[in-house]
């Protein structure tokens, strides 16, 4: 049986979009994983979520738009926004939650207006379908959006390398760190920007509504066992990886949505950690 | 020569003056109380001292070698560290922060001064443990170390013993007291405690709706304080 399995993903394996796919799932998961404990503990959980919906609007004016390459403008478009969302949380007339909610509804149905009146498409239903929940996308990548993805990643990680400490620093007390000469506001920015960045590259995954899964579960598995920042931030990134290349591999055999078994691995992953943790406790 | 010297400061929040024409300097190695009802500014007061508020006027100016960033400050409790996971060590290396400045990594010294300053506070034995497992005694020494990661010079701290029950309460007053005695480290505390703040303090500042700074000599003798003390008891 087991032998079987194996045998059956070795088949798949030989076709190198299926090789594009899980290269692709396995950086986004890591991407989306390293930032999830940050968002997590600063309260940002909604900015992550209200910022897909974002990108859904800016995916839905591309397409009315007719670019080539989709990514040119909703990647500009969406730090844009995150960069206001985070402003906006800050010195708020309107509180922060309650601009995310405005901003992530307000882009929801705007886009889905735009995609209703000038979608050319015959199969309007699926395109929206696909993009809110995750598209069979990830299988049709082609080797430029397959690079792509592998540089902005490697950004994305080489970044949290280099400011690990700051990003720590500024994570657990902001106005110490500021009142020590350290530009929080430039971080806060960085954040802003590296979170973007990893949405627009897991709306392929996943899709928009999908998306903060991604990026919460595995952190919050994962501090439910370990308490030290690094140890959390280590294991959320391998829980994140291991969900997605299991749930990639199971939507590919038994033809199910990706993005929603990968969440579904994420789910069954954060059950086990919470198991775990309390049994520790005792 | 004051380390920290403040004129004619008024403080505002959001537009409306809260604290009008402050004067007072606080000299290497005093020990200044500020304390005053709720509300009266005390907060905003050290926000400003430490470079969080900006808006003021008048003069705010730190001198005798002491620059504004150099200030540790031993912050209240945030609802997010109450679930955060750290280990003290990474809380207490996080001091070394400011002198970093783009480097990504900590150096040895950095990690010897955090161990050090773990040692002088009583919990380098928990260098390992999570941090929000402590007792609240303990937090507060850790946070402390990390301040002194931060400075050598001056600390603000604000509200130290809050939530501290009486016996770490006097723990903590006494290892403050042997910081300013013992290491010249200069301290300036908000406090509500102000049986506590007379008891140690050299200096008081009390804002409110009478202001007073000088002296905690001159503070026992001033109708302030006997006005504050009666309507606290």
């Amino acid at each position: 049986m087991l032998v079987e399995l194996f045998a059956k993903i070795a088949w798949y394996l030989q076709y190198p979009f299926v090789r594009y796919a899980l290269i692709v799932g396995v950086l986004i998961a890591l991407c989306s994983s390293l930032l999830g404990v940050t968002l997590v503990l600063k309260r940002f959980s909604f900015i992550g979520d209200g910022l897909s919906h974002t990108a859904f609007g800016a995916i839905a004016v591309a397409s009315v738009l007719n670019l080539q390459n989709d990514m040119v403008f909703v990647l500009p478009a969406t730090i844009v926004c995150a960069v206001l969302l985070l402003r906006t949380g800050k010195n708020a007339k309107i509180k922060g939650d309650a601009a995310v909610a405005m901003i992530s509804v307000g882009a929801l149905a705007v886009g889905y207006l735009l995609m209703h009146l000038f979608s050319t498409s015959s199969n309007l239903s699926g395109d929206v379908c696909g993009t809110l929940f995750g598209s069979t996308s990830i299988l049709t990548l082609t080797r430029g959006e397959v690079w792509l993805c592998i540089v902005l990643s490697v950004l994305v990680v080489g970044f949290f390398l280099f400011f690990y400490h700051k990003i720590f620093a500024v994570t657990f007390d902001e106005d110490f760190a500021r009142a020590g000469g350290t530009n929080t506001g430039a971080y806060n920015l960085l954040i802003a920007i590296i979170i973007a960045v990893i949405i627009v590259l897991a709306m392929n995954l996943a899709g928009s509504l999908l998306i903060s899964a991604l990026v919460i579960f595995p952190a919050l598995s994962a501090m439910r066992v370990f308490k030290s920042f690094w140890s959390v931030t280590v294991c959320s990134a391998i829980v994140s990886v291991c969900c997605a290349l299991i749930g990639m591999l199971a939507a590919i055999l038994a033809g199910t949505p990706v993005g929603a078994t990968i969440v579904v691995a994420d789910i069954a992953a954060f059950a086990a950690f919470y198991l775990a943790g309390g049994m520790m406790a005792k | 020569m004051a380390q920290i010297a403040c004129q004619n400061l008024t403080l505002k929040y959001d537009g409306k003056v809260i604290l009008e024409d402050l004067n007072f300097t606080v000299r290497a190695g005093d020990y200044l109380c500020i304390v005053g009802e709720n509300g009266s500014g005390k907060s905003t007061l050290m926000k400003t001292l430490l470079g969080l508020h900006a808006e003021y006027e008048g003069k705010l100016e730190t001198g005798d070698g002491l620059l504004a960033s150099e200030i540790g400050y031993l912050p209240q409790q945030t609802i997010v560290q109450r679930d955060f996971p750290a280990s003290v060590r990474e809380i207490v290396l996080s001091g070394c922060q400011g002198r970093c400045g783009f480097r990504p990594f900590y150096t040895k010294e950095e990690k010897n001064l955090a161990k050090r300053n773990m040692e002088r506070m009583g919990v380098l034995e928990f260098e390992r443990r999570c941090y929000r497992e402590l007792s609240g005694g303990q937090m507060q020494r850790v946070l402390l170390a990390r301040a002194l990661c931060a400075t050598q010079k001056a600390l603000l701290l604000d509200e130290p013993v809050s939530g501290l029950d009486p016996k770490v309460t006097v723990e903590m007053y006494q290892l403050i007291a042997r910081l300013n005695r013992e290491d010249g480290i200069t301290i300036l505390m908000v406090s509500h405690d102000i049986a506590a703040a007379v008891k140690y303090a050299s200096h008081i500042l009390h804002i409110g709706e009478t202001v007073f700074f000088g002296t905690k000599q001159e503070y026992l003798a001033s109708g302030v304080y006997r006005k504050f003390y009666e309507a606290e008891v």
